[in-house]
């Protein structure tokens, strides 16, 4: 029998403690965390140094916070590749935590909101803005906003009317999602040709012509979502031993999900409303995080840098692949995300059967 | 003693339908719809004449429109509904996991990608192609799952399965993505394809997946008690003498038999291998057997009656069945899983 670190095992902890205060915390986790964060820092700095206008890493830092003596340098750093670097890094951190928080309150790792349709609902409100009403990238932005939380408060209305339940609010959203998702292709089958690939354009999620008013609003969004989601991690977490147990410790069980389920669904809509629905990260982030730090449920801040990385260097890949053309984000999370969980399974099966 | 007490407990346990009635129940609104299905459509023909003419065919045309549009499209429709039906089952007994749907295969998108290369790469176009390309994608597809997922392994968990089925859709729908993209023939082929649709379908298509249809029903309704054993855990399942490995590969064929037969007749259609064996465990009760049987007759109810409305909601023109179903399903579903408390796997 080969011991090997299961993700259902406990994790080993370690403890640091400074006069009479200590801190106790899972080792893998930590180590796994430094390890994102350090990838997160290399791609970063790729990104903004990668790009048709060569220029050496030092140049780069300084044109980064505009300083330098070239100005082009600082137009493409500063002004078009920085917002978009940040963009990416905070929109796949705002679906990592997304995921992680309704992959806890359902307890399920298929419980992620492209699966139980708050995604389909802000693609449906930005589709109706698209082929409806022909509207700009702005006003598609907030039909977006607008479709994903009104479908949140009709599968919560639905779902909630007699107590929140993990598994009622899954399958309602599930229902719901399936009407809007019919709903979708019912305006894509019935558009035009034109208008309907810029639809699907759209709905491959892209960071294309990010610039800086954009890429703040969602900065001071998601850190403003961030709170709450902290927040809220902790009991979050412990509603995995049961409802029962949980009120009985004094944790506001109902209170904690709802609270939950807002801040998630806030999370989503506010990250496709401004690149458009980028698949597979909300439901992927948080299974990769759990297996890197080998932990038993996926944990928020984990899940947010996974979000994160995910999203940045599928958009390196995407700029960058087939250069000059630029392929949509969405493709390539789904395509590097997919191809990693494939990896991870099959790392795991090896170890199972060496 | 222990005969009170058993009684008690029998009281105690909320009752439901028993699975015969639900069955008669189920199969009368198949007739019914199925009825409905001959009778309703763009051309106007009486009940009577309907009923006429379908045992006794004159040539005229009411009688074609019947013997060679409604009659092969009713028989379709049904099967690729129940196929739809019996394999959602069937992937929920397999992954424990009651959000598990056929698409989880990654059927459905194996097929896409099948279909979106066939149009892009090899340039053809038509149903026909696009059938035997869909089928052969989405068997391709069900065997990377299965062996990613190592379901021929004992020590294969369902989450395990679930994941890999996700994981391999996700990377294949991207590169569906990818193509449509930059194609725009291909985009337009697979709009359309991709909704789902019975019209124009008729024997020619019913003679080729029928044989695929008819194995994995059998395969999947002969596997019902196996899978009884499996619901108990995998322990308790191997104590009761079911070989985990092989169960595990009989239903992934069945499914992939099923739900790879229905998606190349008439496109991927969404929902209805995922509510309604939901809804079929919320009356009958957890036995795999009953919950066979009828996700297989209300499976091929439901996408009826949806293919019926898909004909008269805006006729002369036709929505697709695929949008109808779950249109229609998703209010049904909804009202079913927020009323009751949802039957845990």
């Amino acid at each position: 029998m080969t011991q090997h670190a299961s993700p259902d095992a406990a994790p080993r902890h370690r403890t640091v403690a400074f006069s009479g205060l200590s801190l106790r915390y899972p080792a893998r986790a930590a180590r796994s965390g430094l390890l994102l964060l350090l990838a997160i820092a290399v791609t970063t700095v790729a990104g903004l140094l990668i790009g048709d206008y060569d220029i050496t890493v030092g140049e780069t830092l300084q044109a980064a916070v505009a300083r330098g003596d070239d100005p082009l340098a600082i137009y493409f750093v500063h002004d078009v590749r920085a917002p978009r670097v940040l963009t990416a890094l905070v929109v796949g951190a705002a679906l990592g935590m997304a995921g992680s928080l309704f992959q806890n309150i359902t307890g399920n790792p298929l419980g992620s909101p492209d699966i139980i349709g708050f995604t389909t609902g802000a693609a449906t409100g930005a589709l109706v803005q698209i082929i409806v009403v022909g509207a700009s990238t702005h006003a598609v932005g907030i039909g977006a906003l607008v479709g994903g939380f009104l479908t949140a408060a009709v599968v919560l209305g639905l779902a909630c009317s007699s107590g929140l339940d993990g598994g009622r609010l899954v399958l309602v959203g599930i229902g719901v999602g399936a009407a809007l998702g019919a709903l979708n292709s019912l305006l894509i089958v019935r558009a035009s040709l034109v208008t309907a690939q810029t639809a699907a354009q759209w709905l491959a999620g892209s960071l294309n012509a990010v610039l800086w008013p954009r890429a703040s609003l969602v900065m001071i969004a998601v850190a403003v979502l961030t709170v709450p989601a902290l927040l809220l991690s902790r009991p979050l977490g412990m509603l995995a031993l049961g409802d029962d147990s949980c009120a009985a410790v004094g944790i506001p069980v109902r209170r904690i999900r709802l609270g939950a389920v807002l801040t998630g669904v806030a999370l989503v809509s506010v990250a496709t409303a401004a690149t458009g629905p980028i698949a597979f990260v909300a439901l992927a982030a948080p299974q990769l995080a759990r297996r890197l730090a080998a932990v038993p449920t996926p944990g928020l801040v984990g899940s947010a840098l996974m979000g994160a990385l995910l999203v940045q260097v599928s958009d390196l890949v995407a700029q960058r692949l087939f250069a000059p053309t630029e392929l949509a984000v969405g493709v390539v999370t789904g395509a590097v995300g997919g191809l990693y969980l494939v990896a991870l399974l099959a790392g795991e099966w090896r170890r199972n059967h060496a | 003693m222990a005969e009170p007490a058993a009684a008690e407990l029998r009281r105690s346990v909320p009752r439901l339908a028993p699975g015969p009635v639900l069955l008669m129940l189920g199969l009368t609104t198949l007739v019914v719809t199925a009825g409905l299905s001959l009778f309703l459509g763009s051309n106007a023909i009486g009940a009577q004449e309907t009923w006429r003419l379908l045992w006794h065919p004159d040539g005229s045309v009411a009688s074609g429109v019947i013997h060679d549009q409604r009659v092969p499209r009713t028989v379709l429709t049904g099967a690729v509904g129940a196929a739809l039906g019996l394999a959602g089952a069937l992937m929920q007994a397999l992954t424990r996991n009651p959000l598990a749907e056929p698409g989880l295969l990654g059927i459905n998108a194996g097929a896409s990608l099948a279909v979106v290369l066939a149009v892009a790469v090899a340039g053809v176009s038509g149903l026909w192609f696009y059938l035997w390309f869909a089928f052969l994608g989405a068997a391709v597809t069900a065997v990377a799952v299965y062996l990613l997922a190592g379901v021929g392994h004992a020590s294969a968990t369902p989450v395990r399965l679930a994941l890999a089925g996700v994981a391999v859709t996700a990377a294949l729908t991207a590169l569906v993505q990818a193509v449509i993209l930059t194609d725009q023939v291909a985009f337009n082929e697979f709009r359309f394809w991709v909704v789902g649709s019975t019209e124009g379908r008729g024997w020619d298509v019913l003679q080729v997946v029928g044989p695929f249809l008819l194995a994995g029903a059998a395969l999947a309704l002969l596997l019902g008690p196996a899978l009884n054993a499996l619901a108990l855990g995998d322990d308790t399942a191997q104590a009761l003498g079911v070989r985990l490995a092989r169960v595990r590969t009989a239903s992934m064929l069945a499914a992939t038999l099923l739900c790879g037969a229905a998606t190349a007749a008439v496109g991927p259609i969404a929902f209805v291998g995922l509510a309604v064996p939901l809804a079929a465990r919320g009356m009958v009760g957890p036995d795999q057997r009953w919950i066979g049987v009828l996700s297989l007759v209300l499976g091929a109810a439901w996408l009826m009656v949806a293919d019926v409305l898909s004909r008269i909601v805006i006729a002369p023109q036709e929505v697709q069945v695929g949008v109808v179903a779950a249109l229609l399903g998703a209010p049904v579903f909804v009202a079913i899983v927020s009323r009751r408390r949802v039957v845990a796997l």
